[in-house]
């Protein structure tokens, strides 16, 4: 009854034992003083390193023999609302350098909630607006959070 | 006595005008980030951590304490009006009250819940008063060795026996240790794992990891799965007073559900939902009509919801008083002490007196506010729900790069954020935990520490660890909590075949 294995599982336990190996290689490049060679700052990270990569290699081996126990199987993502999500991600990104914080976040916000099944998104861009100035007032003003100068903000 | 005036201390700290408020704010907040499903304390409070910088050490603690607590209360009303959790300790408020809510009966339901909470809290919050001196008294006898055992029983109560794998637990664990030792290492001042870039010398930081894994993650997740649907919520229905049959039903399971949560909540076993789960068993047990149960009993409610709130308090025993933090919402709060550059453990007490003695004072306060903003004010709750989800997503995102933005205004923490929100999706998806990450990245350096110490003190004798006896007793506890479940399993399983 052995199934056969699911490509993205296996995919997933490979980036977790890439991850190990590349503590790993952190690991070893750890300069030690001879001073400090019995307890020095690199116990610690052996002991995590190891640790890392012999469990993501039990997963691998799960995922290599017929798939991660008691996982259902999970169902195809939604990748129209998902790329509506990483498009608000990557604009926030770009714009916060450049534009500001705010309208950062308009088009952030206003992708989102296209994505999670918003139709209007004119109504989302000024819901996105106001929520964005609350946020920055509120973080920046009460909480002392900088959170960067940009066209707008600098005019409050 | 010495107990009662050191409490009384703390609530004239707690009592003053501008700490008022913050507890206010605190339990306002925790109650939306409660209710709203898909964000929680732990989020909430990685937000507020800038706050650390603004306001003094008492009143930022009083704030965070009463996002925990709100949330416990929040979490309830989701559970029961919507089905779907809001919060994980409250999953099995949902089997039994979303029942209720379905037969009209929300309004008991939410009123059992609240009171529970109250009385489970309050009573909690006291045993905390009493017990921590104590086992602040029995803490400072132990030494580095044995910190580092009772921390490693920590490590695998939180990753090896909740969750549904022990194998996946311990993997994140351990990947949660590695991004803790990020930046340069404070006893030898070398950089570690920071690939030759500067941004990474001063480790990654707390706030934006849990931002990710809580926000970014959970928006992603959601958006992954948008096709499948949403949930339906139900009105509020029913009279918000309890019958005298309901309060009957009801107190009985809200003392249990408080004995059940305090110490389970307090030994280093991690997390309010053992507590909930064991609690709603006890209750199906002891009920007179088990066949009630997942129809709407309303012991199923008052029972767990008790034992959530209850077990709230017991986290922040270990959190006080060893600076052992055993659930996500606590390690972040331990990560704000050392932002005020408060060293957590026993010494906390003697050292930092009043700022614990008002948190605690701002507990049984707390309570009390949390009792009024979910009973008379539910209807307002029942109004955050109905944000609708595009909208809620929408917010959530702008706060998140708010958390990681706000750090140092750089677009590499931003990027960190997403990577790590990508992460914690493909996480979700193959049902990884989230608490070991959090608790080793913010426990790991100092168990390491300890770790160190005991070596150094041994002469780099590792066996230290187990001649000392107290030190071998908290490993051969760690290593029961490993390996008994599967070896139960194994002799059932021999059992079914014999």
């Amino acid at each position: 009854m052995r199934a056969r294995p699911r490509r993205d599982e296996v995919a997933f336990a490979l980036l977790l034992v890439a991850l190990a190996l590349l503590s790993l290689w952190q690991t070893l490049v750890i300069p030690v003083s001879p001073i400090y060679a019995r307890v020095g700052p690199t116990a610690f990270p052996w002991i995590a390193s190891v640790g890392l990569l012999v469990f993501s290699l039990v997963l691998l081996v799960q995922a290599l023999r017929g798939g991660l126990p008691g996982l259902e199987r999970p169902r195809a993502p939604d990748w129209r609302s998902l790329g509506w999500v990483g498009a608000g991600l990557a604009a926030n990104a770009v714009l916060i350098t450049t534009l500001g914080f705010v309208f950062a976040a308009v088009a952030l916000f206003a992708c989102t909630a296209r994505g999670f099944g918003s139709t209007r998104p004119l109504r989302d861009a000024l819901i996105g607006a106001v929520v964005g100035l609350a946020a920055f007032l509120g973080f920046a003003r009460l909480l002392g959070v900088n959170i960067g100068a940009g066209v707008l903000e600098g005019l409050l | 006595m010495e107990t009662l005036a050191l409490l009384s201390g703390g609530f004239a700290t707690a009592l003053t005008p501008q700490n008022l408020l913050f507890a206010f704010a605190g339990c306002f907040l925790g109650t939306a980030v409660g209710v709203l499903p898909g964000i929680g304390p732990a989020l909430a409070v990685a937000l507020l951590l800038p706050i650390t910088f603004k306001v003094p050490a008492a009143s930022a603690f009083i704030l965070f304490a009463g996002v925990y607590y709100g949330a416990m209360y929040g979490g309830s009303t989701t559970s029961i009006l919507l089905n779907t959790p809001g919060e994980s300790a409250t999953i099995i408020t949902a089997l039994e009250g979303f029942q209720m809510a379905k037969r009209g009966r929300a309004g008991p339901a939410l009123a059992t819940a609240a009171i529970g909470s109250f009385v489970a809290g309050t009573i909690a919050t006291g045993a905390l008063t009493f017990f921590a001196p104590v086992v602040v008294e029995l803490a400072l006898k132990l030494g580095p060795a044995e910190y580092f055992s009772l921390m490693v029983i920590a490590f695998v109560a939180v990753s090896a026996v909740l969750g549904s794998s022990a194998v996946r637990g311990l993997a994140m664990l351990f990947l949660g240790l590695l991004l803790g030792i990020v930046g340069v290492d404070l006893q030898t001042g070398q950089p570690r794992f920071t690939f030759g870039l500067i941004e990474l010398l001063d480790g990654i930081e707390v706030t934006i990891v849990a931002v990710g894994l809580f926000a970014v993650a959970e928006t992603l997740h959601l958006a992954s799965r948008h096709r499948y649907g949403e949930d339906e919520l139900l009105p509020l229905s029913g009279s918000l007073w309890l019958t005298r049959e309901d309060f009957a039903r009801s107190w009985k399971a809200w003392l249990r559900g408080t004995f059940i949560g305090f110490p389970l909540g307090a030994i280093p076993a991690g997390g309010a939902e053992l507590p909930t789960f064991f609690s709603y068993y006890v209750e199906r047990r002891l009920s007179p009509r088990p066949e009630e149960f997942g129809r709407g009993a309303i012991e199923g409610v008052a029972g767990p919801e008790a034992a959530n709130n209850a077990s709230a308090a017991g986290v922040l025993m270990p959190m006080l008083t060893l600076g052992l933090p055993t659930s996500v919402t606590a390690a972040i709060m331990l990560s704000a002490f050392q932002s005020y550059g408060i060293q957590p453990g026993p010494l906390l007490f003697q050292n930092q007196s009043d700022l614990v003695w008002s948190m605690i004072a701002s507990l049984y306060i707390g309570n009390v506010m949390l009792l009024v903003l979910n009973l008379p004010l539910i209807g307002l709750w029942v109004r955050v729900l109905r944000i609708p989800r595009p909208q809620l997503y929408g917010g959530i995102l702008v706060f998140a790069t708010i958390g990681a933005y706000g750090v140092a205004n750089s677009v590499i923490d931003l990027a960190v954020m997403y990577a790590v929100g990508v992460f914690g999706m493909l996480m979700k998806r193959y049902d990884f935990p989230v608490a070991p990450v959090v608790i080793g990245m913010i426990l790991g350096p100092l168990a390491e520490q300890s770790f160190r110490q005991a070596m150094t003190i041994s002469q780099g004798d590792a066996t230290a660890f187990l001649t000392r006896p107290i030190s071998a007793v908290f490993l051969a506890i760690a290593a029961a909590l490993i390996l008994a479940p599967p070896l139960i399993r194994a002799v059932q399983a021999a059992r079914r075949r014999a």
